[in-house]
């Protein structure tokens, strides 16, 4: 039987220990040692996100990444990104904007978002386009995703995208 | 009227503000945005997918898939793999007991049993690169892995057909040595590739033809092409020592499971329990089982232990899905009156390597849209060395549209005429006939092509070389099917909706709004939820576009029953008939009597049985989808790139219940349409192994490569539905393709034949084209 | 994946030991997101894993307007792309890095790994060819530098030898009125392995008129990334002109080589490698003229 490693590592504001074998990657002792199944697997060779974490605030998909090789690093998961009380706004606003129609991809979206906007607080709709590139949606077509992107972005900025208009068209 | 989305992106679609209550055209309910109820859930994460199913003491299986496209069998030798620590139990195809051929309804398709069970593992022969030999139960999915190399198997090489042509033709290799063509309900009496014919005919083609001014034929040819879910199916299985079967699945039909699996394992569904997941998109290619039957077989032989299979995407593209690649032929005439005056079509259809390729209904889509006496189809269902095709969004109905739609337009360019006025002329309405037989009742396809032709987008300049507008419409059936539902009446005023419909696009919002509409109470109230198996009775899949309609039917009738065994209550209570109390705006009334709707449920709760009522609908009215898009490109004719400036879609929806979800199908359908018509294609070499199985080369298409879609609501209220709802979710796929091939022509002047129109075939069309302007005349 | 043992050494020497007792099967790791989907398929089977992320050297980022960029092996093409004073220096090299992969990618992805990785179609190394990048190798036998043109000798080859380690890349400081360029060809915009990517970096005279001196080379095209040195010595000496530029793009589509595979065809290769290259030079033209492109970095 292959040997196990121990691994200390900084997970979602906690000390964490885990025994794990060095093929594991960190997406599967997410998944499968610690019960994280926020962070999904889409495609195990990182061109869908839907693994999606921060490894030292670094958006990475944690399907490369080995278990082993957060020794002592900082990650962030889906679970440790939701706040205890209430919900992100880049959240809220893929709820209202209806951003989600089966939910797999959303978690990897949010991660992917939301570090989006710490690096970027007003980003273009090219910006937004240009940085979810690698989190594939197959049910939505984007649209109301990146809505639900530039809408957190402006209610961020103390904008709010709702006026008391009634609504137009539909 | 709608908002430029490029002036204000972060508004929803039409500009309207999103999450906002309140219904609209007189419903309460029906017409707002309200938030899912699984909403929080899915963006936290806690919601639970197929692959985050954990019990105790799981065992985890894989599968071992041939490396081959076409083979016998001559042996397989699992006793290494058998003797590696950590492995509980290996299973071939002689663990399945045989089965007859046998034809099963799986609601978007039918299957041969016999051919389901051998697609699960290979009896004696391999028909396609991937296809399932043995499987594997072990403690880490790692040991697993391992235990597959060490399964020796022997093969037979056979040389492998790998398109519908080749497979058709006198000296193809014969992938079943049983399999005859049914030709029209005749069985033939050779082995062939072929599994059937079918043919629809009327009127005089002949004479269609010489009245034709102007007459367009083409050939086509697609590939195959993935449903592309997101996520890899999944599924944990349990056969406990009592004999009873626990399956937790990611499926759009558990109760198709169910009997899928009691078919292929012969054991009665009665014993066999199918709990449905969340699913992480379906778009129909999660009805057929690959895992589940394989992961009972393999708990029963591990000791009774749950057994988790979950694919990698290599598996998912090797082996499940796809829809079928097509050989397409249409010629078509019209007068110059604009009058199509008839059309000629041979489709054959790759079934991949059993047969039920979606042929019958490209055959029902191919002409729907349009009037015309003078028609004959052929349409052939054709096996190839290539994973099974499975249903996916409207199957059939993309290759077919690709090809009708492009003719169409070149019919168009050659009367001079506009695409749009050619449509409304030619355009079927309430009281036509289909070309496969059906009389349309109430449909929307002419106001689709009006609300095109209203648009913005249609009449906005569009500048710039190398740029051109393309315009396509498409049509899908939709579906009624079976669903079952119950409603519960809780104490505090809010309803408990039991219902087994998986929800794969927020349908459980939909049908809640429904029974809410129904009964008069607010949407928050309604509390549904997704069930198994055991808990309501049968519910055909979420598929075929029925879920709104169907079990949003079977809500609207709970809604009613819970309504009038209120009023029966209250009647009792009050003493006097429950035709005298009246009921409006959540308040029961009677003379000085009054109760609020929560008030109601208190006092009824105290005073006798709890109240509880149960629907089972099998609905006929269902409403056929129509649509019409149009799309800008700008093609680098150096490069042979398409990039997509714009794209409206609009829709006959019937009535839209929830319109963000209705926009957001067709948002989906157009994206996985763009993604079919410019980039998504199954490659493979000459020996028939499949090339790209993974999503760095099977390019869907991501948030850089599409624009803002715009979309249309046409509202045509079904009349089969007591809301008008019409299913919306396929219609959406079907035009994309054509109307970049349209568009692409008015951009560098080439008429693409082929899909994917990838930069490396729109190149080589340019380059020919320029090599035939330069020769001599 | 198969079992392999993982250690992360602390120093270039321990790496290079671990290497050397190895006999060549260790395998290095520093950004993971090629080794781990190849391991993933079986198609690299370490017994061990060499993690040299934690090596202090191999993290070097530093810039210096006279002495140039030295670039560590092990840093993430994120905190590269991500670095203004470089990403003005070096436009034409910045925008290669910064399309490998997508985000995700970027915040693990090292131009080291992307290196010793040697795929044809590597989008870093056409760009660092023509930058005049120099590669620093230490191994048992010491330190030796390899001209980065000279470092792919196949594809997924190298000239590492067993118990070698790619310490650094050094790319020479810019000259005044220098300008480079790196696009590729991609049937999306984001995501794919470059069907064809061409770099070019040129230094013209004070007047912007004549070029001095140009180096271009192509990815994808050949069984490692191609440097055209006959292209760019062709232009050498000559007028910025159309007629100019697209000789030296001819000579580029003469020199390319490709095969036709699932990703692109040969003729839409040979056909793609004269229009990237032609593009790639006026753009390097540009700016090296102190004017700017306004288009986006690295697409065709």
């Amino acid at each position: 039987m292959p040997s196990k490693v121990m691994v200390s590592t900084h997970l979602n504001g906690q000390e964490v220990t885990f025994l794990c074998e060095p093929r594991q990657t960190l997406l599967e002792v997410l998944r499968e040692e610690l019960g994280l199944t926020g962070s999904k697997e889409g495609c195990g060779n990182g061109n869908c996100g839907a693994c999606n974490v921060l490894l030292d605030g670094v958006l990475v998909n944690s399907c490369l990444v080995l278990a082993v090789e957060t020794e002592g690093r900082t990650v962030t998961t889906i679970e440790g990104l939701t706040p205890p009380d209430q919900l992100l706004p880049i959240q809220q606003k893929f709820l209202e904007h209806a951003a989600l129609q089966c939910g797999v991809c959303t978690p990897g979206f949010i991660v992917s978002a939301q570090a989006l906007l710490e690096q970027n607080p007003q980003p273009t709709e090219g910006e937004v386009r240009r940085w979810l590139a690698g989190n594939l949606c197959r049910c939505t077509g984007y649209d109301k995703i990146v809505r639900a992107v530039l809408d957190t972005a402006q209610t961020l900025a103390g904008n709010s995208a709702q006026d008391s208009d009634q609504e137009v068209g539909g | 009227m709608s908002v430029d989305p490029q002036r204000d992106p972060v508004k929803g679609q039409n500009g309207q503000n999103v999450g906002q209550g309140g219904g609209k055209n007189g419903y309460r309910v029906i017409g707002s945005r309200p938030l899912r109820p699984d909403g929080t859930d899915k963006v936290t994460g806690r919601a639970r997918f197929g692959a985050d199913i954990r019990l105790p003491d799981t065992l985890y299986g894989k599968i071992l898939r041939s490396p081959h496209a076409h083979a016998r069998i001559r042996a397989i030798d699992t006793s290494r793999a058998q003797a590696l620590p950590g492995v509980k139990a290996v299973v071939t195809a002689a663990d399945l007991p045989s089965v007859e051929s046998k034809i099963q309804d799986l609601g978007e398709g039918a299957i041969n049993l016999r051919y389901l069970s051998d697609n699960l593992l290979a009896h004696s022969k391999v028909l396609y690169h991937g296809h399932p030999i043995a499987a594997v139960a072990a403690t880490s999915p790692h040991i697993a892995e391992e235990a597959l190399a060490l399964i020796q198997v022997e093969y037979e090489l056979l040389p492998p057909v790998l398109d519908a042509r080749s497979a058709m033709a006198e000296d193809a290799p014969i992938l079943h040595e049983d399999l005859r063509t049914d030709e029209m309900g005749v069985r033939g009496d050779r082995p062939t590739n072929v599994a059937s014919h079918l043919r629809h005919q009327r009127g005089d083609l002949e004479a269609g033809f010489a009245a034709a001014d102007v007459i367009v034929e083409r050939e086509f040819f697609t590939s195959p092409v993935h449903q592309g879910y997101i996520e890899p199916q999944a599924a944990t299985a349990l056969y406990n020592a009592d004999g009873q079967i626990t399956i937790w699945t990611t499926t759009q039909g558990p109760f198709s499971v169910r009997e899928q699996v009691a078919q292929v394992l012969q054991i009665p569904i009665g014993r066999i329990r199918v709990i449905p997941t969340e699913i992480g998109g379906g778009f129909g290619g999660k009805i057929n089982v690959y895992l589940e039957p394989v992961a009972v077989l393999l708990s029963r032989k591990a000791g009774h232990h749950p057994v988790k299979m979950v694919m990698n995407r290599d598996e998912v593209l090797k082996a499940t899905g796809p829809t079928s690649g097509s050989y397409i032929r249409v010629k078509m005439g019209a007068n110059k009156e604009g009058k199509i005056t008839a059309a000629q079509v041979f489709m054959a259809y790759e079934a991949g390597a059993y047969p039920g390729s979606p042929v019958g209904a490209g055959a029902g889509v191919i002409l729907a849209p349009y009037r015309l006496e003078n028609l004959q189809i052929d349409g052939y269902d054709v096996v190839v060395n290539k994973p099974r095709a499975a249903a996916y969004r409207a199957p059939g109905g993309t290759n077919a549209a690709f090809a009708s739609e492009t003719v169409i337009d070149e019919l168009c360019e050659k009367l001079g005429m506009d695409p749009l006025e050619f449509r409304l002329i030619n355009g079927a309405k309430e009281g036509d006939r289909r070309a496969d037989g059906p009389v349309y009742a109430r449909i929307g396809y002419l106001e689709t092509v009006k609300a095109i032709q209203a648009h913005p987008h249609y009449t906005a300049p569009l500048e710039g070389k190398h740029r051109g507008r393309g315009v396509a419409s498409g049509f899908w059936f939709n579906w009624g099917g079976r669903s079952s539902a119950t409603a519960s009446l809780n104490a505090d005023g809010s309803v408990s909706l039991v219902e087994g419909s998986p929800d794969i696009g927020g349908t459980r919002a939909s049908i809640a709004m429904q029974l809410a509409e129904s009964l008069g109470i607010p949407y928050e109230q309604v509390k549904p939820q997704v069930t198994d198996t055991d808990s309501v009775a049968y519910n055909d899949v979420t598929g075929g576009s029925r879920t709104t309609f169907a079990t949003g039917l079977a809500a609207y009738e709970l809604g009613q029953k819970l309504k009038a065994e209120m009023l029966r209550r209250l009647a009792d209570l009050w003493e006097t008939e429950p035709e005298a109390i009246h009921y409006e705006d959540g308040v029961f009334s009677h003379g000085e009597e009054r109760l609020g709707f929560q008030e109601a449920a208190a006092k009824i709760h105290e005073t006798g049985e709890p109240v509880m009522v149960s629907t089972t609908v099998y609905p006929k009215g269902v409403g056929p989808g129509f649509a019409t898009h149009v799309v800008d490109v700008e093609v680098d004719p150096e490069t042979g790139k398409v990039t997509i400036l714009r794209y409206t879609a609009a829709q006959d929806v019937g009535k839209a219940i929830h319109p963000s979800y209705v926009e957001g199908q067709i948002h989906g359908g157009v994206a996985q349409g763009i993604g079919w018509g410019l980039n998504e294609e199954y490659v493979y070499d000459q020996e028939g192994h499949l090339l790209n199985a993974s999503f760095l080369d099977y390019r869907i298409p991501t948030a850089l490569d599409l624009p803002m879609i715009d979309t249309v609501l046409v509202e045509a209220p079904n009349p089969g539905h007591p809301y008008g709802v019409r299913g919306v979710g396929e219609v959406p796929i079907v035009p994309p393709a054509a109307a970049l091939a349209n568009a692409i022509y008015r951009a560098v002047g080439v008429r693409m034949n082929v899909l994917p129109m990838s930069p490396a075939r729109i190149l080589e069309a340019i380059w020919a084209k320029e090599a035939q302007a330069k020769e001599p005349v | 994946m198969h079992a392999f043992e993982y250690v992360a050494p602390l120093s270039v020497d321990d790496a290079v030991t671990l290497l050397q007792e190895s006999g060549g099967a260790a395998q290095v790791l520093s950004g993971g997101t090629d080794l781990i989907p190849q391991m993933k398929e079986g198609r690299r089977r370490p017994p061990l894993v060499v993690d040299v992320k934690h090596i202090p050297e191999l993290n070097e980022l530093v810039y210096d307007p006279v002495e140039g960029l030295w670039l560590g092996a092990a840093v993430p093409c994120h905190r590269i792309v991500g670095n203004g004073a470089i990403a003005r220096a070096y436009p034409g090299l910045v925008e290669a890095i910064s399309i490998i992969g997508g985000i995700q990618i970027q915040g693990r992805a090292t131009v080291g790994g992307n290196l010793c990785n040697a795929s044809p179609a590597a989008d870093s190394i056409p760009a660092l060819i023509v930058h005049r990048a120099v590669c620093h190798i230490t191994g048992p036998d010491g330190a030796r530098t390899v001209p980065v043109e000279d470092f792919c000798t196949g594809p997924g080859q190298t000239v590492l030898a067993p118990g070698e380690l790619l310490v650094r890349i050094h790319v020479p400081a810019p000259s005044p009125n220098q300008g480079g360029a790196y696009q590729r060809f991609i049937p999306r915009n984001e995501m794919d392995i470059a069907v064809v990517g061409a770099g070019a970096a040129l230094v013209l005279d004070e007047g912007g008129q004549v070029i001095q001196s140009a180096r271009i080379a192509l990815g994808a095209v050949a069984p490692r990334p191609l440097f055209v040195e006959e292209a760019g010595a062709f232009l050498a000496g000559k007028p910025v002109s159309e007629e100019v530029l697209e000789e030296a793009a001819r000579l580029a589509r003469e020199a390319a080589r490709p095969i036709t595979d699932m990703r692109g065809t040969a003729a839409q290769r040979k056909h793609l490698s004269q229009v990237l290259t032609r593009r790639v030079l006026l753009q390097a033209v540009q700016r090296a003229r102190g004017e700017e492109a306004g288009r986006r970095n690295g697409h065709a």
